[in-house]
């Protein structure tokens, strides 16, 4: 069977809307157009019901309530109002905050504002397979600490944090814990007090729902977490965002994690099954390439492989057809690759020799196929033309030879 | 980012891929970039001893599609040109030729650093009567 082109497997970077959810949100731009905070006709009323039922399928999908989901555009902002909303709010208490080096931008450049003001933060390192451990947030906890914040996955290299060991850590120090979960809600299970989460961000363009939309958990007990508005106006969202809630939206991201609630199990065997065969189709055919991250305390659909001798910008023109990124910077006028791998201790060379699957629900067999075959194709075309390959060939240790960085 | 047709073009079929042995006293050898930095280019030349031109060139790039092109276009145009019409190839006709985006201008760049790398072996092996290897230089 052809396999129709280009094909999408960049599923980390956002998700295709699922119909189901696209159809969902239908009504919600027509007939029921309503502003959710009309408190006095029925359009008000039509549009509020959809967004506490939305509120409820999307606190069903972490076990939390309706009530403590804060709507906001996506998780950046969800991120920027946990740290720098807590940071505001508990800043009697304290001004340490801890994180770590693999963290999406949405949390370092918060911290490095928060640091800018005053705040104290811990960048935790990661071990090679990406992982930070409850030991080094027990060992960096201060009596000045207001927040830990672990990512539950990591967006590049797939790599799950133990944070139920960090969350149940910072319970027991009385420390607030805020995960980013874009990654792993709806593709792994997440409980947040299974967790000890306070504060969770959500995006639901990450889970086949709509861009524009995103959530932040905000326990309401034990403790009940405040935090300081960043956006100030009507009141909306228990005083915490105010703006008026864009309906169409909210009622997409509760579709679609209601779907992810329902089918995570059986379509994490299915992106699991899909990924094992795609990396077995490369791994196993070239030699020297290398995943990136946990081999298995990771998302079922991610697979981050360095191709060593062959860049990845470079690769990634050989496979156009399909939709992957790369660890390599070469567009950038830094031509700094990955600071995800590089905090792994990955060597640039094969940072730049990185390229990121990631597999969804709508990617088949037929596809893995088409992509390992082209990629196997590809890295030993593009290996015949590399002169690091030829001289590794002829025993020459490329690493001996003294570079000249330009 | 969208890249032009001749950029594709060099990429999908490379002019020139392969090596001369750099021990050869008519080959000059050009290796320029680093790993680290993502761009990796070996460009070598082959002079006639009795004309004084070049007859043959040929490449190998780790690095983007760009780099690719770029160093196989400059082995393109390297054929036939004297050592020091070699020399007069700038990185503007190639960013020209090939229609590289500003990020890219580093790969044209590097093409040149690596064409001048590959005529000072030349010559520094027509002064010296030992043989040598080339290093890296960039």
């Amino acid at each position: 069977m052809a396999v129709k082109l280009p094909i999408y497997m960049d599923n980390n970077s956002t998700t295709r809307t699922d119909p189901r959810v696209v159809e969902a949100m239908l009504p919600y731009f027509t007939e029921k157009f309503g502003n959710s905070a009309s408190r006095n006709h029925p359009f008000g009323w039509e549009a509020e019901a959809a967004v506490e039922e939305a509120r409820d399928q999307i606190a069903g999908l972490i076990g939390a309530t309706g009530k403590e989901v804060i709507f906001t555009s996506g998780a950046t902002e969800a991120t920027n109002l946990a740290l720098k909303g807590a940071a505001a709010m508990y800043r009697k208490k304290g001004n340490h905050l801890i994180t770590q080096a693999t963290e999406h931008k949405a949390t370092l450049d918060t911290c490095k504002r928060l640091e800018r003001d005053g705040y104290q933060v811990t960048y935790l390192p990661v071990d090679k397979h990406g992982q930070v451990h409850a030991e080094q947030v027990r060992e960096a906890l201060t009596d000045r600490t207001i927040l830990v914040s672990i990512m539950a996955a990591n967006n590049e290299i797939g790599t799950l944090h133990p944070i139920r060991d960090i969350g149940r850590l910072c319970k027991e120090k009385g420390v607030l814990f805020h995960t980013d979960a874009v990654q792993a809600a709806g593709k792994v299970p997440l409980d947040v007090n299974d967790v000890g989460a306070d504060l969770v961000s959500l995006s639901a363009h990450k889970m086949y729902g709509p861009k524009g939309i995103g959530c932040l958990y905000v326990r309401k007990k034990d403790p009940r977490v405040r935090l300081e508005p960043q956006i100030d106006g009507g009141g909306h969202e228990r005083g915490m965002r105010s703006g008026t809630l864009p309906v169409p939206l909210i009622v997409g991201f509760g579709a679609a994690a209601d779907l992810a609630r329902r089918e995570m199990a059986e379509e994490s065997k299915r992106t699991f099954a899909l990924r094992e065969r795609l990396r077995k189709g490369i791994m196993d055919k070239l030699p020297e390439t290398y995943l990136n991250g946990h081999p298995d305390e990771r998302l079922p659909g991610n697979a981050n492989i360095s191709f060593a001798y062959v860049e990845g910008e470079g690769l990634m023109m050989g496979i156009k057809d399909v939709a992957v990124s790369s660890g390599s910077a070469c567009t950038s006028a830094s031509l700094e690759p990955s600071y995800v791998l590089r905090a792994l201790g990955v060597g640039d060379e094969l940072a730049h020799s990185s390229i990121r699957f990631g597999i969804g629900r709508f990617n088949t067999e037929e596809e893995v196929d088409f992509v390992a075959d082209l990629v196997v194709r590809e890295v030993s075309r593009l290996r015949e033309m590399s002169p690091l390959y030829e001289m590794v060939q002829q025993g020459i240790d490329i690493r001996k030879i003294e570079w000249a960085a330009h | 980012m969208p890249y032009s047709d001749k950029i594709l073009d060099h990429y999908n079929n490379p002019r020139n891929v392969g090596s001369f042995s750099a021990a050869d006293p008519t080959v000059g050898t050009g290796l320029v970039g680093a790993p680290e930095c993502g761009d990796v280019m070996k460009l070598q030349i082959k002079v006639n001893p009795v004309t004084g031109l070049i007859e043959d060139a040929k490449f190998k790039t780790f690095g983007c599609g760009s780099a690719i092109a770029s160093s196989s276009l400059a082995t393109e145009w390297l054929k036939g040109k004297t050592v020091e019409e070699a020399l007069g190839i700038r990185n503007t006709q190639i960013v020209e030729e090939l229609a590289l985006p500003p990020v890219k201008v580093h790969c044209s760049v590097l093409a040149e650093d690596a064409i001048k790398a590959a005529v000072k072996n030349f010559q520094e092996k027509q002064t010296q009567p030992e043989p040598q290897t080339a290093g890296a230089a960039g």
